[in-house]
């Protein structure tokens, strides 16, 4: 019944919001919070750090854009080229990038959309420096004109509601099982004959195509697409809202997207005073806090707190696949990792 | 004067004169970032803003302290390490327990605050650094023109490079650090404080970086960013050459830097994306790195 309550609550605050806030902040922070669970879907539910989504949603900002300026796409099309785009980045990352595992995997996808930053600096298309500049909003279908900021925050609404759908969707289908498989014990997900490497590229193209969408629809709802979002800082920035919201949680993205860039609107005039809060932030996350806001607060919502309690260590869900590498450090100390590296060990041997 | 490839050879060799001490600044992080994954199974995001601080550590000591070049060399990286100490037994310890992506998350943080700091106070615009007196000017070998500071600068970070690999390759100490990333319960059941050898592998690593730094100062300018630009290549450089050997960091970081400055001759645009290509390669041909090792 609360629950209920609840959803009716969010549906009003949500079909309401732009009568409050303005409508551009709270559209960014949408687009933010697709781009954020995009990344939660490969990070949270794949236990893959990826380094180099601002290589997708940067990309598809810059391809969306064109299309809709030069080629006179609608924006639905033009969304859809951007998602596409995004997954097609995302599949020649995916497949350089799953040679390696761990952290290295983190690297590559890092040097890799380092090179999409280039690439967007010097083709033609881009504007470099300047960006690409006054892209129309058109009207959806050819009908509906969105050039009024409050139908245009209902379509990035309903978009955004999809995205959550088809996420959840991914996650809890027999594919985000074997996912999950995958990210608790890689060895053995093999030996029960998953093709492993194939899973992991399709989750990062699926992963991809949704950071796609979220910077296709960026370019749309402000008209221009730059390099700010195709630098590593955004990359940085999707870890952030994802661990502070709460990694492998459906809404943690969405809070931490919100946060972020609220924090960056309204500390704007601060200039690099938001770097050194998004650092410290990062800082306290990492240290104290890696369940992120929803992680912390779902479980008190159940009245389990006894029970995280005990949990509170090994619960987060992050990538065996990292783990599965030697790592002498964990050696060194602390029990708890004694005992997991103890359980690697008996996979390893029958 | 004479030509190769209807290149003049000045342009020819001090292009690979530039390539060669990119190449040592390759050398000199990417040894360090290896250093420390071996013993802390970190990657150290922070290693950026550690080559930042170790130019900005000098420019300071230089302007407003007075100091000479040679002391600020000294001192600047002795600063940073100590600096990577603090970090090191602030934050970093606590997360050898875990997954070793939250040391690289945690680090990045760590990164940006500094990064952050720098740029609140000097912008982003570079500094300049003088040159010392005793290192200007430059010697004429009749096919070029060879400026001492960059010579300085090549055999230093060289030196430096061999120095670490002796230690770590053939003293005692080094082998404590050795069986310390082979086998840490064993090397500390035979006395050795190894919790003690990782603080020290950090702060090692951490000034290297900032040594790079004070010896980049002169040739780019002291600025906020310097860091941020570096790291991605730096990375890149380590996924190219794997972090299994001192020696194969060493090699890859001067070769890397050789090839860019080629590129750079031979076709300018692909300059600043060369290296990133390069990995790519390698992932294609050989996913475990020149000198890594296969899992």
């Amino acid at each position: 019944m609360s629950r209920l309550l609840g959803i009716a609550l969010l549906i009003v605050g949500a079909l309401s919001a732009p009568f409050f806030v303005y409508p551009v902040l709270l559209m960014k922070v949408l687009c933010f919070a697709i781009f954020a669970c995009a990344f939660n879907l490969l990070f949270g539910y794949g236990g893959l750090l990826s380094f180099g989504h601002s290589a997708f949603l940067g990309g598809a900002a810059y391809i969306t854009g064109h299309v809709v300026k030069i080629w006179g796409f609608t924006p639905e099309l033009g969304l859809l080229t951007g998602a596409a785009s995004g997954a097609g980045i995302g599949f020649v990352f995916a497949v350089l990038a799953t040679r390696r595992q761990g952290i290295y995997f983190a690297m590559i996808t890092f040097g890799l959309a380092q090179m999409v930053y280039f690439a967007a600096l010097q083709l033609p298309f881009t504007g470099g420096e300047d960006g690409l500049q006054t892209v129309p909003r058109r009207a959806l279908f050819g009908l509906l004109d969105l050039s009024s900021n409050v139908s245009m925050y209902y379509f990035v609404l309903i978009v955004f509601l999809l995205v959550l759908c088809a996420i959840s969707r991914i996650v809890h289908s027999p594919f985000g099982q074997v996912l999950h498989a995958i990210r608790d014990n890689e060895q053995r997900a093999i030996s029960l004959g998953y093709h492993v490497h194939h899973y992991k590229i399709l989750l990062f193209v699926l992963s991809a195509a949704f950071a796609g969408l979220a910077g296709g629809l960026k370019c749309l709802v402000v008209g221009f697409a730059t390099l700010t979002d195709v630098y590593w800082h955004a990359s940085g920035e999707v870890v952030l809202m994802t661990m502070l919201g709460g990694v492998g949680t459906m809404l943690g993205p969405v809070v931490g997207a919100g946060l972020v860039v609220g924090i960056q609107n309204y500390f704007a005039e601060l200039g690099a005073w938001v770097t050194m809060i998004q650092g410290a932030i990062f800082v306290v996350v990492v240290m104290v806090f890696r369940r992120g806001i929803v992680g912390e607060v779902i479980p008190l919502l159940h009245g389990r707190l006894g029970k995280i309690r005990q949990n509170a260590t090994t619960r987060i869900p992050l990538p065996p696949a990292a783990a599965a590498s030697s790592n002498p450090a964990e050696k060194t100390a602390l029990p708890a990792v004694a005992a997991a590296s103890s359980v690697k060990a008996t996979d390893g041997t029958p | 004067m004479f030509e190769i490839f209807g290149i003049s050879s000045q342009a020819l060799f001090s292009l690979l004169l530039l390539g060669a001490i990119n190449g040592s600044f390759y050398a000199m992080m990417s040894l360090g970032l290896a250093l420390i994954f071996g013993m802390l199974n970190i990657i150290n995001f922070t290693h950026g803003a550690q080559y930042m601080m170790g130019a900005f550590a000098a420019w300071m000591l230089l302007n407003y302290a007075g100091v000479s070049y040679w002391v600020a060399l000294v001192l600047a990286p002795i600063i940073v390490a100590f600096s990577g100490l603090v970090l090191e037994r602030l934050f970093l310890r606590h997360l050898y327990h875990l997954d070793h992506l939250y040391g690289f998350l945690l680090t990045f943080g760590v990164s940006l605050l500094i990064e952050g700091a720098f740029r609140q106070k000097y912008g982003v615009s570079g500094q300049p650094f003088q040159i010392p007196d005793s290192l200007s000017g430059g010697t004429n070998l009749g096919f070029m023109f060879l400026p001492n500071y960059r010579i300085w600068v090549i055999s230093a970070s060289l030196g430096v490079c061999l120095a670490i690999w002796y230690v770590i390759e053939r003293t005692r100490l080094g082998s404590y650090l050795r069986a310390g990333t082979e086998n840490p319960v064993l090397v500390q059941a035979f006395g050795i404080n190894i919790r003690r050898m990782i603080t020290l592998t950090y702060m090692l690593g951490a000034g290297l970086a900032a040594f790079a730094g004070v010896l980049a100062a002169p040739i780019y300018q002291v600025s906020s960013i310097m860091g941020a630009n570096i790291i991605p290549i730096i990375f890149a450089v380590v996924v190219i050459g794997g972090m299994g050997s001192i020696m194969g960091s060493i090699i890859t970081g001067f070769v890397l830097g050789l090839i860019e400055a080629f590129t750079r001759l031979i076709y300018p645009e692909a300059s600043a994306v060369v290296i990133f290509v390069v990995m790519v390669a390698i992932l294609l041909i050989r996913p475990q790195g020149l000198f890594g090792v296969r899992s």
